[in-house]
């Protein structure tokens, strides 16, 4: 019973890392219906500049406690958003009346750019980096259970942020103007809400909560890898889509709902764990053959 | 048709097969960099000049023996280089691809289902070849089954897809890439990540693994290859050619360019859909099952999803649709990699930004399919 809990935890926290993936995704979608597959790639530059900074602090004999995390995931956060704003900008706002295809394949070629870039460009790249313990790594007992203190601080932090996310949405100015454009980008603009300036705004917003979740991911498994980022793109945009694209409940749902798939396969079948993701893309196929348009579906009408 | 044109085409697609054999050939940085400048004007001149619309109707318009073109240089090459393994090993590496995105083409530039897993199918080729060239069974045959299965299995991957659109259709393929590479990797009746070894093929008893001797004429048996994979090649083009040319052809483009005007006007969306998916992945299988047999060897790491993204590169670079495109984008991208050891490690950077400038600056591919002039095909 006590394992079940800390595999019901383990996934719990992957499930967060995944949603905060997810959301970035479907806020895209949202705004000017695209998929922008350099996602997970910013999100390992986050990494990545975290642990830069987290350098230049530990040389600076700043690297107390709370004080790194913060400054880490600061850094993470400005590097990320303004690279999510900066191929808005250079490539996605001049592209957007091109097929959804060539998005697609540049954003993909963009993120190949990226990541490679990491691996020549980073000292020793090519190797996975140590990251930090930012968090101490205590384990602490809840009725027979253990669980990592750094796991709680990340699962809380996840959530904070999605929350704070889920407000800036639903009860700012900003986020009133972001779900204006979602829903009618040409009507909007004539209201008066400034189209380009919201659409990067929102790359910046959902590309920093990649950063977020970049740090995240070093501090779980304690390091960091130049192509982490396909992968956790992928899943990304797999969860964003199966819970239904421009939602971000949905995407939060389609986060947890991955992270409990592959979960659930380790625990059902553990001597077969390699088998853990074919599981769950299978489970993804099948998903979308039951739900096409995802569980929370996009409310829209084809005009002919 | 006037003589002169044709004339003319000529002399453009003998220059196109002098520059892709100095392309290939070519050892010193200075050569390949000289004769990609080289390829880059006659790519600009026949974008921007009255020839190059008379080369793509020349192209597009005669029978199908213009497609006899392709043979007719890959011979000449082939022979001309007869002695050079890894030039041919590229060559045939370069037909190899194309032949997968001629089944691309099929798919997405034709009826425009979208297929990110390319390599995934291309794998199954492969994959069938290696299971099956244990038995001893005639090689062409065992080509002809790696298509065959992986065209079954795309018959199953088909549902997900035709029930699905845009983002979500791209999904699923993206995700069948990604679980096939993560099967192949875990399953050891398989190999695993080892991989597997491949039986050579041969043809009429005869070994391809052993090079052609004709008096002092000796050639690598790579020559062999590249014999094989023209021969199929141009047999699976001239199909995809006169597909595009029928009114399969008319059927295809209605579903990709409006599905919804198209089933109003009763044309079977789901129909046609289904008959491109299956038609390309036979033919990407087919180029799977050669390449297994070339490479003596098959791994995971060959299938992927990069893989699938270069073969998408390929056909969006030459220009979504046109056949013809494939070859000098498959040069591109397959062998220019090779050729500049000098950038090395540089080299996935340096081609990941050169498909985003296309992409930005050109988006329609760099030699686009041209309109189809429909009242003159029907006036035929």
């Amino acid at each position: 019973m006590a394992i079940l809990f800390e595999y019901l935890f383990n996934g719990a926290v992957l499930g967060i890392m995944y949603a905060l993936v997810a959301v970035g995704f479907t806020l895209f979608f949202g705004v000017l219906d695209i998929i922008k597959f350099s996602h997970g790639d910013v999100l390992t530059l986050g990494a990545f500049s975290g642990l830069v900074s987290f350098l230049a602090l530990q040389s600076l004999g700043l690297d107390l406690p709370v004080v790194g995390l913060v400054v880490v995931l600061a850094a993470a956060c400005i590097v990320t958003g303004a690279v999510g704003a900066l191929i808005g900008q250079a490539f996605i706002i001049p592209m957007r009346n091109a097929s959804g295809f060539n998005i697609l394949l540049m954003t993909l070629m963009i993120g190949t750019g990226i990541r490679e870039a990491i691996r020549l460009f980073y000292p020793n790249g090519a190797n996975p980096k140590a990251f930090p313990a930012l968090l101490p790594k205590t384990p602490i007992e809840i009725g027979g259970v253990f669980f990592r203190l750094d796991s709680i601080v990340l699962l809380g932090l996840g959530f904070g942020v999605i929350l704070l996310t889920n407000w800036l949405i639903r009860h700012t100015k900003l986020g009133l103007a972001i779900r204006a454009v979602a829903q009618d980008g040409d009507t909007a603009q004539a209201m008066g809400i400034p189209f380009k300036t919201i659409v990067l705004a929102t790359f910046a917003l959902g590309s920093a909560l990649a950063g977020i979740a970049g740090v995240m991911h070093g501090i779980y498994y304690s390091e960091i890898n130049f192509s982490v980022g396909l992968l956790l793109g992928v899943i990304g945009f797999s969860a964003a889509v199966v819970g239904g694209l421009g939602s971000i409940w949905g995407a939060i749902i389609g986060g947890f709902t991955f992270a409990a798939l592959q979960t659930l396969w380790v625990v059902v079948f553990p001597d077969a764990s390699g088998y853990r993701d074919v599981f769950a893309f299978t489970a993804i196929i099948i998903a979308m053959t039951i739900w096409p348009t995802g569980i929370i579906a996009e409310r829209y009408s084809e005009r002919v | 048709m006037k003589l002169t044109n044709l004339t003319t085409s000529f002399a453009v697609a003998a220059i196109g097969t002098l520059l892709t054999g100095v392309i290939l050939v070519a050892e010193n940085q200075w050569a390949v960099i000289g004769a990609l400048l080289a390829a880059a004007a006659l790519s600009i001149v026949l974008a921007r000049l009255k020839i190059g619309m008379v080369l793509a109707s020349v192209l597009n318009e005669s029978s199908a023996w213009v497609a006899l073109l392709i043979p007719l240089g890959g011979v000449i090459i082939g022979f001309a280089l007869h002695e050079e393994d890894f030039v041919l090993m590229m060559l045939a590496t370069v037909l190899i691809y194309g032949l997968a995105c001629v089944g691309l083409t099929i798919q997405f530039g034709y009826a425009g289902v979208i297929n990110f897993a390319g390599a995934a199918f291309f794998g199954i080729g492969g994959y069938t070849a290696a299971l099956l060239g244990e038995w001893g069974i005639p090689s062409l045959l065992i080509i002809v089954a790696g298509g065959m299965v992986a065209a079954a299995i795309g018959c199953i991957l088909i549902l997900p897809v035709l029930r699905t659109k845009g983002h979500y259709a791209a999904l699923i393929t993206i995700a069948f890439g990604l679980l096939f590479r993560s099967f192949l990797e875990v399953n050891h009746t398989l190999g695993g990540p080892q991989g597997l070894k491949v039986e050579g093929a041969s043809v009429a008893g005869h070994s391809l693994l052993d090079g052609i001797q004709l008096g002092s004429f000796q050639a690598s048996f790579y020559l062999n290859y590249v014999l094989l994979a023209l021969g199929v090649f141009t047999i699976c083009f001239i199909l995809a050619r006169n597909l595009e040319k029928s009114w399969i052809g008319v059927n295809f483009d209605a579903v990709r360019e409006d599905p919804i005007g198209a089933s109003v006007f009763g044309v079977n969306v789901a129909y046609w859909r289904i008959m491109a998916f299956v038609i390309g992945n036979f033919v990407i299988g087919l180029a799977g099952a050669i390449f297994a047999m070339m490479q003596n060897f098959i791994a995971p790491s060959n299938f992927t999803f990069s893989d699938s993204l270069i073969m998408l590169s390929i056909i969006v670079l030459g220009g979504l649709g046109n056949l013809w495109a494939i070859l000098p984008a498959a040069i591109l991208v397959v062998v220019m990699p090779e050729k500049l050891q000098e950038i090395g490690e540089f080299r996935i950077l340096v081609f990941a930004v050169l498909v985003v400038l296309v992409l930005r600056f050109r988006p329609s591919g760099l030699f686009p399919r041209a309109l189809r002039k429909f009242r003159r095909e029907v006036a035929q």
